[in-house]
């Protein structure tokens, strides 16, 4: 192990570095500079290695991505038994089997090259932003929480209660278009903090663990919003047997801004904001200061005159508030013929992937966002013309954040000089 | 937990919880609000009729009359039970006395009881079908949860038990059809979780990475590659590939013929007879050997177990293995006992409430047991219910595993304090 330099690093674990005193620690983890200006600091965070590690890091996860899809291709696995004697025929099919999936990863997630027109062309890239919306603001809802310290697992169940919240009020109550949609996603953002607050609350009462908790809240919550929409008198649609609501009411769905031919909705454009305002809380507010400090270490924090417990509980309901928003978004803009259990989509756990690729900076988180959208709208893509199962991306997102969060590993299987130590 | 500055606890991002409980008042606490609850719901919503219990199951030696109970009646006799249990909790806390495990037991098996007493009512309820099926159903969540105890006293946090249950689900259904044996099956699900493991290992050990967070996406990439996996190759292929044999229920000679226990322990599949010998060993071994010292030394306080000369990332990563060994062996109920055909996510996040029953537990193997028991009844309960008709919505009985544990790590099990070093890596230097 003597070649590993263990370097600090955001994502691995550091509860215990430093530790010795309050200033130790809080330039253990993260050097920081004097405010050097933005632009400064952002060019640095690009040619140090980190850059290169996360692209590396996607690099493998692709390749092993490739790997499952070549050995799971039946005219693959047909040509590799006589490969000796023909070998042109396995590298054809592999080559088709790759140059196939990634076309169609493209063709879904970027720009169609075999549309008509450019609109039509560039419809995938209005999917891949839709996907994207809900990805960032529940991304920084884990982010967030991320910062203060505080694992927040509970997406799913957090996006489910805005979702079922946000869909009663876009059901059961009558309101003028405008104020109707603002009211319903009100509704989400509040459902989603408080079922958040609920871990935050016991965490700063009792110490309860917020992993444990937000986990054992997903399940609450997904059954409780299964008895909602299986229950007549609360959400189901009436005269029906699913566990469905009925479809949205057209006043309170979030409008489509480009148009009737895309599905592009106002949803991503409040993910932007949500961005923005975080990124505003986190670097410029004084709540957000006290969110790093107690993420950095509690200890100094409480020293320093910081009630943790409030900043636990505070950071919580903002969080699930954000995670709400994604919630919301997934009810009032992508599938608005009625609530299911299924609304999150997978989003909440995908949200963890996103903070973790993101760094849990509003920017990464943005970015980081916007590829595993790209993913996801290309995943179904490759499904449809390819027949590949869109669980790949699944497999190449967690790859993604595996690889990031070990860069010695990275740069071991990569042969790259150890990083020197800061 | 204000025992010492140098306390690290538990999970990585976790910081000092910085309230110190005043001394076991919550135990009390709890019991008063579950007997208010259940006197609420008996005084709301009052049942008529009788409830029978059936304890007969046909093949005893000596056949059990039905017992039945009038439902309201027995429901406040025993509410008045949970009355007396919590006041003398009460007692005990006024003496600084932390209530002791036989009450808290006694105040769980009566609850239930009065519970079913008034769920049941009008109804014969079958008590050796209703626990057996619980046992059944259990297997999965003891196994992970005994990987997890063992993972998490040598220090290494892990979240992807249902990473290897459903890994485990999966390899036992390939191997078990490739080899037609059941066997074979069980083999190949222990050495996939252990695959697991070792992953989980390589990352958290060896290169640091929060353990959390590998758990979490360690559990994503199983779900993705057998997802992937199933689609692509099992279900074109599903008679040679996903259709492996089924164990069969063994009755052991003379203890399956016992009244009630029989039926229940002992007719049951042989991996129900290696979780018993799995819960054993492993309590045995933890607590008695030299082996089960270290692995706790190295969870506690790995400097000082590094400075008597053990290797700790080396203990860290063979507990783990064995861990994910164990975890991988209750995947294979899915695949070889009562479904025999492997589906996507079939697990159900059952890992996930494995790692609840390992807190539950206390993070010790026989209470880490019993919590999964109990989660296991809690969901078989709500099948039998169901078929009732009881006035308790389906869902609510499925919740009742996740909002106890929620209760418990908020304190219920008292001080439920980890290992040490649970979760933080060892840098050796």
């Amino acid at each position: 192990m003597s070649d590993q330099t263990p370097e600090p690093d955001p994502t691995t674990s550091t509860p215990e570095s430093g530790g010795t005193s309050a200033a130790g620690t809080a330039t253990a983890d993260r050097p920081t500079p004097p405010e050097p200006g933005r632009w400064h600091s952002m060019l640095r965070e690009i040619t140090t290695g980190n850059a290169l590690v996360a692209v590396l890091a996607v690099l493998l996860a692709v390749v092993v991505g490739s790997l499952m899809i070549l050995f799971t291709d039946d005219r693959v696995r047909e040509t590799i038994g006589y490969v000796t004697a023909r070998p042109s025929d396995f590298f054809s099919a592999a080559w088709d089997a790759i140059s196939g999936a990634y076309s169609a990863l493209f063709r879904g997630s970027i720009y169609n090259t075999r549309a008509e027109d450019v609109t039509t062309g560039i419809r995938p890239l209005t999917e891949t932003l839709k996907f994207a919306g809900p990805l960032i603001a529940a991304g920084l809802g884990v982010g967030l929480a991320f910062r203060a310290g505080l694992f927040n697992i509970g997406g799913r169940g957090q996006m489910l209660l805005a979702g079922a919240a946000a869909g009663w009020v876009a059901v059961e109550v009558d309101l003028p278009a405008g104020l109707h949609l603002v009211v319903a996603l009100a509704a989400g953002l509040l459902a989603g903090a408080l079922w958040a607050g609920i871990a935050g609350v016991l965490k700063a009462r009792t110490g309860a663990h917020e992993v444990i908790v937000t986990i054992m809240l997903n399940y609450v919550g997904y059954y409780l919003v299964f008895y909602a929409l299986s229950s007549q008198s609360i959400l189901q649609a009436p005269g029906s047997v699913n566990p469905k609501s009925s479809p949205m009411a057209d006043s309170a769905v979030l409008p489509r801004i480009l148009g009737d031919r895309f599905n592009l909705h106002l949803g991503f454009v409040l993910a932007l904001v949500a961005v923005a305002i975080v990124w505003w809380l986190l670097n410029r507010s004084a709540l957000g200061f006290r969110f790093r400090a107690v993420g950095e270490n509690p200890n100094a924090a409480r020293a320093a005159g910081i009630d943790v417990g409030r900043t636990y509980t505070t950071v919580m309901l903002i969080a699930g508030a954000l995670v709400g928003l994604a919630g919301a978004n997934q009810v009032l803009g992508t599938v608005t013929s009625g609530v299911t259990v299924d609304l999150d989509a997978g989003i909440g756990f995908d949200a963890i992937t996103v903070a973790l690729l993101g760094r849990s900076r509003p920017l990464g988180i943005l970015a980081a966002g916007l590829l595993f959208g790209a993913l996801k709208a290309g995943g179904f893509a490759m499904n449809a013309s390819q027949g590949i199962p869109v669980d790949i991306v699944l497999v190449v997102q967690s790859l993604i954040v595996l690889f990031l969060a070990a860069p010695p590993l990275v740069r071991a299987i990569f042969r790259l000089p150890a990083k020197e130590a800061q | 937990m204000s025992e010492g500055t140098t306390t690290k606890i538990t999970l990585p991002a976790a910081v000092a919880p910085e309230t110190t409980a005043p001394v076991g008042y919550k135990a009390p606490i709890v019991f008063g609000v579950i007997t208010l609850l259940l006197a609420l719901v008996a005084l709301l919503a009052p049942q008529e009729g009788d409830t029978t219990f059936r304890l007969a199951s046909g093949t005893d030696f000596v056949e059990i009359p039905e017992i039945s109970v009038p439902a309201g009646p027995s429901t406040w006799v025993l509410v008045a039970l949970l009355v007396l249990a919590t006041a003398y909790s009460l007692l005990l806390t006024t003496r600084r006395v932390r209530t002791p495990l036989w009450l808290t037991t006694l105040f769980a098996v009566v609850a239930i009881t009065a519970f079913l007493c008034w769920a049941a009512a009008g109804g014969t309820l079958p008590v050796v079908g209703l626990l057996g099926g619980a046992l059944a159903l259990a297997v999965p969540l003891v196994f992970g949860a005994l990987g997890g105890v063992l993972g998490e006293r040598a220090g290494v946090v892990n979240i992807a038990i249902d990473g290897q249950l459903l890994f485990g689900a999966f390899a036992a259904a390939i191997v078990g059809s490739i080899a037609g044996s059941a066997w074979a099956g069980l083999a190949g699900a222990m050495v996939a979780g252990a695959l697991v493991a070792l992953l989980l290992g390589i990352f958290a050990i060896s290169y640091y990475v929060d353990q959390v967070i590998v758990g979490v996406v360690l559990n994503v990439l199983v779900i993705g590659v057998t997802s992937f996996l199933f689609t692509q190759v099992l279900a074109p292929n599903s008679a040679e590939l996903n259709s492996p044999p089924r164990f069969p229920r063994l009755a052991v000679p003379v203890l399956g013929d016992i009244p009630v226990i029989g039926p229940i322990f002992f007719r049951q599949t042989v991996l129900v007879y290696l979780m018993y010998v799995a819960v054993a060993v492993v309590a045995w071994a933890l607590y008695r050997t030299k082996w089960g010292l270290r692995v706790r030394a190295v969870g506690e306080h790995p400097k000082a177990a590094d400075t008597v000369g053990i290797n700790v990332n080396r203990t860290r990563y063979r507990t783990v293995l064995l861990a994910g060994l164990i975890a991988g062996a209750g995947g294979a109920t899915y695949t070889l006992v009562s479904v025999s055909q492997f589906n996507r996510e079939m697990t159900g996040g059952a890992g996930y409430i494995a790692l609840a029953a390992v807190i539950f537990g206390k993070w010790d193997p026989i209470r880490a047991t019993l919590a999964a028991l109990l989660f296991g009844f809690a969901s078989n309960l709500q099948g039998v219910l169901s078929v009732l008709g009881s006035p308790v919505p389906s869902q609510f009985m499925l919740m009742l595993p996740y909002v106890v544990t929620i209760f418990a790590v908020a304190g219920l099990v008292g001080h439920s304090r980890a290992p040490a070093a649970d979760g933080v890596p060892y840098r050796k230097g």
